[in-house]
């Protein structure tokens, strides 16, 4: 009762604030087992991607959260559990297993899944590098679909070291799908799905 | 009919202006409406899709207007304090269009936090506790020094004279201009004999906005009119194909008229000073809504919101109400001094 509250709060906030227009340029929004993959600025992304599906398919689609950041205090382990229904990921090699476990899991229940493959939030007008685990995932999931999107204007919201956003009008746009290639390595496909992503800024 | 308007009392005599206004625009609404049920014959010159072109700046005007009567409305009826927080949340998101299209940096984030939940506040509050000589004073004086002041300690000194000019401009027009209007509602007229002006002020909003408008609508068909006879070449293509002098000059003529016409609903006491009157608000309204254009060139986009496309191509806040943020003030400080408020 109270995440459905604190989900309608945040839902009008982000609008309020950002306008949080989504723009589904490249592929509609389906009832299909997707991973979403954007560049990351600021928490707010977060809650625009989630903001960006449509009511019915917010419940399942489920965005990462690295869990050491976001299992520090009882209402950040809250409000990404009960509202967001995240997947928490270690973001430091902790041992032999693999950081992608949980993802996997999600995956395998047949929940979509939103990544953001630069590790961390960055500030420079273009996303960083993209790691490995998008392209695991890929040759580990065939048959999901990879969906790239461009979020726009959020580091001027809300920058990293920010407490109170600022409000300018946001987008996310999403973009056709990318494929992976059959005999495609990791650097190459990793290079086009960064593009893809970039692509969208200009559309 | 004229004595039968005056026994009403004001409040009653503005619900009278309102049941006008709604009655126009469904009227309007129904017959642009039931004109689309029309068969037309498909005629080889024209494509399937030239009929509806031709009506969608229509039905956007038509959404328009209902939208402003609705928002007018809504003010009044539910008293002036509501009015003034309503006008805030148009100035709020205004502004947001504004700042979104004005690139600024990582170091203006505390001044911008500060125009949004500092300045927007206390100006509409300085509007509500109707102290109307430090809300003229407080966003040129007082805002104009501080806020740089801000940006300066973030210590980024990069395009430092464009990010504080854009911000500036962005809270003079969407803050400072807008409250303007809410303001006109507060101004206590003075006991005229027996025409008393109280509780009827908005009876001038309504007439500001109706001669504003109708300069701007007669300055776009004129053009329109005049570009179908060939007799026009744009002054400054570079800024807008479509400013002329002489729809200008229409539009600015008509609208005065408009405005002298409907001199019985001003306090203004001869005809003669609510033409002179429209005649400022007017000149005022169209070519600030000229210079708004010429900053909207500037960034490379031909409306305020969404960016450098939007997808339905809907129009933003900003474009709609921008005449309205330069005409209120010019407007509101010309009576206030003339009626020596």
């Amino acid at each position: 009762m109270l995440a459905q509250w604190m989900s309608f709060f945040l839902l009008g906030f982000v609008r309020l604030l950002t306008g949080a227009q989504a723009r589904w340029h490249g592929c509609p929004p389906k009832a299909e087992q997707r991973i979403y993959f954007a560049n990351h600025q600021s928490h707010i992304d977060l809650v625009l991607m989630w903001a960006a599906m449509p009511a019915e398919l917010r419940h399942n689609t489920r965005a990462i959260a690295a869990k050491d950041y976001w299992t520090k205090s009882k209402f950040k382990q809250w409000i990404t559990t009960a509202v967001f229904n995240v997947v928490y990921v270690e973001r430091v090699k902790t041992g032999d297993e693999d950081p992608l476990v949980p993802l996997v899991e999600a995956l395998h229940n047949g929940d979509s899944v939103i990544i953001f493959p630069e590790g961390t939030r960055g500030f420079e007008a273009e996303p960083a590098a993209f790691k490995a685990g998008l392209y695991n995932l890929a040759v580990k999931f065939p048959h999901v679909r990879l969906i790239p999107a461009w979020i726009n204007n959020v580091q001027r919201v809300m920058p990293k070291g920010e407490v109170i956003p600022v409000p300018i009008l946001c987008s996310v746009t999403f973009g056709a799908p990318i494929a992976l290639g059959v005999d495609e390595d990791r650097r190459s496909f990793l290079t086009r799905a960064r593009d893809a992503v970039i692509a969208l800024r200009d559309v | 009919m004229n004595y039968l308007i005056k026994t009403l009392s004001p409040h009653q005599q503005v619900g009278l202006l309102f049941v006008f206004v709604f009655g126009l625009l469904m009227l309007a609404t129904v017959i642009t409406v039931a004109r689309a049920f029309r068969f037309t014959q498909l005629d080889k010159n024209v494509g399937p899709h030239d009929d509806i072109g031709s009506s969608r700046p229509l039905y956007a005007l038509l959404k328009t207007s209902w939208l402003i009567v609705i928002i007018f409305w809504l003010s009044w009826s539910m008293g002036d304090r509501i009015a003034t927080v309503l006008f805030g949340l148009l100035s709020f998101f205004s502004l947001r269009e504004f700042m979104t299209l004005s690139p600024t940096k990582r170091g203006d984030h505390r001044s911008l936090l500060l125009v949004f939940f500092a300045v927007l506040p206390i100006q509409y509050g300085l509007v509500m506790t109707e102290s109307f000589n430090l809300f003229t004073v407080f966003i040129p004086v007082y805002v104009f020094l501080a806020l740089p002041v801000v940006s300066a300690l973030s210590n980024d000194p990069e395009h430092f004279l464009e990010r504080n000019a854009k911000m500036q401009w962005g809270i003079m027009v969407c803050v400072f201009g807008l409250s303007h209007v809410p303001a006109l509602l507060l101004l206590d007229f003075p006991v005229l004999a027996e025409n008393s002006f109280d509780g009827r002020n908005m009876f001038l909003l309504f007439h500001l906005v109706l001669v504003v408008q109708t300069c701007m609508v007669v300055q776009h068909l004129s053009w329109r009119w005049l570009q179908d006879r060939g007799r026009l070449k744009a002054v400054v293509p570079q800024i807008s194909v479509s400013f002329s002098w002489l729809p200008w000059g229409m539009g600015v003529a008509t609208g005065s008229f408009v405005g002298g016409v409907l001199a019985g609903i001003t306090p203004f006491q001869y005809p003669a000073q609510a033409l002179a009157l429209s005649f400022v608000a007017c000149v005022a309204g169209s070519l600030g809504h000229f210079v708004m254009k010429a900053l909207k060139r500037d960034r490379g986009v031909t409306h305020w919101a969404g960016g450098t496309r939007s997808v339905t191509g809907a129009e933003g806040l900003l474009d709609r109400i921008d005449a309205l943020c330069f005409a209120a003030p010019v407007f509101f400080h010309t009576v206030h001094w003339y009626f020596d408020l």
